[in-house]
């Protein structure tokens, strides 16, 4: 059979939302952001809803989400993003408006702003991507980064007695009342992906339905800053990372 | 207050005070900041007036100033006018927001009712961010247009004006005021009241913000990135041109008594008030002074001051700081005259009888 024989309507299994567009991404191979990112288009295209959405970009790997998803979008400062979407939640009542956050980004420089945007309830979705290093700048130590974990700013390992203990911002977010859903993912197979396709949606619904803030944590690899294959930090991911970042929701105001 | 039984009206309050009802009155989609002493009433004020019930308008307590501006930079953003306020310290915290609003091109207000510096400084009104303001104060090269009012009817009007700037040139504007002219109450004439505008009058007007795409447009991105440094210098190049014509287009200052001046003070805001007494106290024992108050402090009136340095025989620059806009002068007139300063620092403010004494010292 050849391509143009196996390329008909019929056989199609999986197609890229119309929403994520044909520009070829920055992301190194294996690296979550390019699957949170179709995740994303996906979900607001199917909620049919990109024609009042705003999403708002970090400084970090996902700086150029904008290139990427056909929706408009802000560019934030480092951290800022949280800041930038209460004004947006505020002056934009019905639209939905997202943030995608690394963890530098969003629990080390933005503390501040995450803290207290989801401390008032502020009806947006925090899409953060923790990834346990700084990608963007080429592996330093993140917020998040594990114990015992080297990054080229703890070469011999994260020691908690220098650099202090991985930041459970998310545990922070589910204990703060203006929360209403908060949860850990990750896109590491078939099933995870459906289950944060899931989160994501839900999460969106609530920002639409002004339930307060919602939280979708998703625990990713970032292979080149962690210096392995993509494979490998798939299972690194699991072995890892999950144990100090267990996946599940830990609040949802629903239940 | 009830937006629709709103007209124009004659009161008598605090330049901050009329800050706030300036806002609610010019249509201002939101206010976000964050208490500092002397501006404190800017806020309160609009938490009392609660206009959220009546035009709508937001008003936000945020957890920081560096929260305010990104705040600011994300309303401006999506086409919508707002605001923040604050002092010295706090402006500092927010260079980091105004430079992306310069950047990405988003209009926005940042009221600065100035105190004494540096660091934490003093309560006491001050002109000492004269440099800040006028220089952009964060990374990278651009301009913010500043405006100085010098009364509480100017602290109100300069509102509405200041919007519009910011929206015709995508620019974020400053009102550089200080904390005499923020606590001195004054008779202030208040507009009546435009409303806000809808979704569909942002998206004629503005088709850059940031709204939804809900008419099919292409995405919109505001942004200040761009990691092609070719790409980045066309950047650069199109908001100097954009600079270049707020340069010849938007100075704007008053003239008191110029003409047969031999001469001429130049001050602005508070200064401006206390150099006025002190000139005509001068010209009523026969030294002939004028007055150019500069209004907006970037773009600055070089012009004028190079036409007046045709006429007069010399300047005297009076500050509340240590001599900052004495540099803008002195650049103008360029060695044709001499440029006299006088200044008080740290929070106290030259008097009258000191301006006048400095006058008849020069003339001497
Ligand atoms: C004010 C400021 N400080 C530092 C930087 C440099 N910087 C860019 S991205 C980044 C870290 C990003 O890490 P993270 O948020 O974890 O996202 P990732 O790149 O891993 O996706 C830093 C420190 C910056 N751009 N701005």
């Amino acid at each position: 059979m050849t391509k143009e024989e196996l390329i008909q309507p019929e056989n199609i299994v999986s197609r890229k939302p119309r929403l994520l567009n044909d520009e070829t991404m920055h992301y190194c191979p294996g690296c979550s952001h390019g699957m949170v990112h179709k995740l994303v288009a996906e979900v607001i295209e199917e909620m049919g809803i990109e024609g009042d959405t705003i999403g708002i970009c970090p400084v970090g790997c996902a700086v150029f989400a904008y290139r990427y998803i056909d929706i408009d979008w802000i560019e934030a400062a480092h951290g800022r993003a949280p800041a930038i979407a209460s004004a947006l939640n505020r002056m934009w009542p019905q639209h939905l408006v997202f943030t995608y956050q690394g963890d530098g980004d969003l629990a080390c420089i933005g503390t501040a702003e995450t803290i207290h945007a989801l401390n008032r309830g502020e009806n947006f979705t925090v899409i953060f991507i923790n990834n346990a290093i700084y990608g963007m700048t080429g592996g330093q130590m993140a917020p998040t980064t594990l114990l015992g974990m080297k990054t080229s700013t703890c070469p011999y390992g994260r020691q908690p007695d220098l650099h202090g203990y991985p930041l459970q911002i998310t545990q922070i977010a589910a204990s703060l009342q203006g929360t209403c859903y908060v949860t850990r993912q990750a896109v590491h197979n078939v099933a995870a992906i459906h289950r944060a396709k899931k989160a994501l949606r839900k999460a969106f619904e609530n920002s639409l339905k002004r339930r307060g803030t919602s939280f979708v944590e998703i625990v990713s690899t970032c292979n080149a800053g962690w210096k392995m294959s993509p494979e490998k930090a798939n299972e690194w991911m699991e072995e890892n990372l999950f144990k100090t970042y267990p996946l599940g929701d830990l609040k949802d105001i629903e239940e | 207050m009830n937006q629709a039984n709103m007209e124009e009206e004659i009161m008598l309050m605090k330049g901050n005070e009329a800050v706030a009802h300036a806002a609610i009155r010019c249509g201002c989609d939101g206010f976000f900041g964050y208490p500092i002493t002397p501006q404190s009433e800017i806020l309160e004020t609009l938490s009392i007036e609660k206009p959220w019930e009546t035009t709508g308008m937001v008003v936000l307590q945020a957890e920081s100033e560096l929260a305010s501006i990104n705040m600011v930079y994300g309303g401006g953003a999506s086409g919508k006018r707002v605001m923040t306020s604050s002092s010295s310290p706090g402006v500092a915290l927010m260079q980091e927001g105004i430079t992306y609003m310069a950047g990405a091109e988003i209009p926005g207000l940042i009221v600065n009712v100035q105190r004494g510096g540096p660091g934490l400084g003093t309560i006491q009104p001050s002109q000492s961010d004269y440099n800040q303001a006028t220089r952009g104060g964060g990374n990278g090269d651009y301009n913010t247009i500043v405006l100085a009012p010098a009364t509480v009817q100017e602290m109100a009007d300069f509102v509405d004006l200041a919007f519009t700037l910011a929206f015709q040139y995508r620019t974020p504007v400053m009102m550089l005021s200080d904390g005499a002219i923020g606590q001195m109450m004054e008779k202030v004439k208040l507009p009546a009241p435009k409303p806000r505008l809808t979704r569909e009058q942002i998206e004629e007007r503005y088709p850059w913000a940031a709204s939804g795409r809900r008419g099919g447009q292409n995405p919109r991105v505001l942004t200040s990135l761009d990691l092609d440094p070719a790409v980045m210098e066309q950047h650069n190049l199109h908001l100097q041109r954009k600079y270049a014509e707020i340069e010849a287009k938007e100075v704007r200052f008053e003239e008191l008594m110029c003409e047969d001046a031999d001469i001429v003070i130049v001050a602005f805001g508070s200064a401006a008030r206390i150099c006025r007494k002190a000139m005509e106290d001068a010209r009523q024992r026969g030294i002939r002074v004028g007055m150019l108050r500069p209004i907006t402090l970037w773009p600055f009136p070089t012009q004028e001051i190079q036409r007046l340095s045709e006429t007069c025989q010399r300047f005297l620059c009076v500050e509340i700081n240590a001599g900052q806009m004495l540099y803008d002068i002195r650049q103008a007139v360029n060695g044709k005259r001499p440029v006299d300063f006088y200044g008080r620092c740290g929070g106290m403010m030259p008097t009258p009888e000191e301006v006048l004494t400095c006058l008849t010292n020069i003339k001497d």
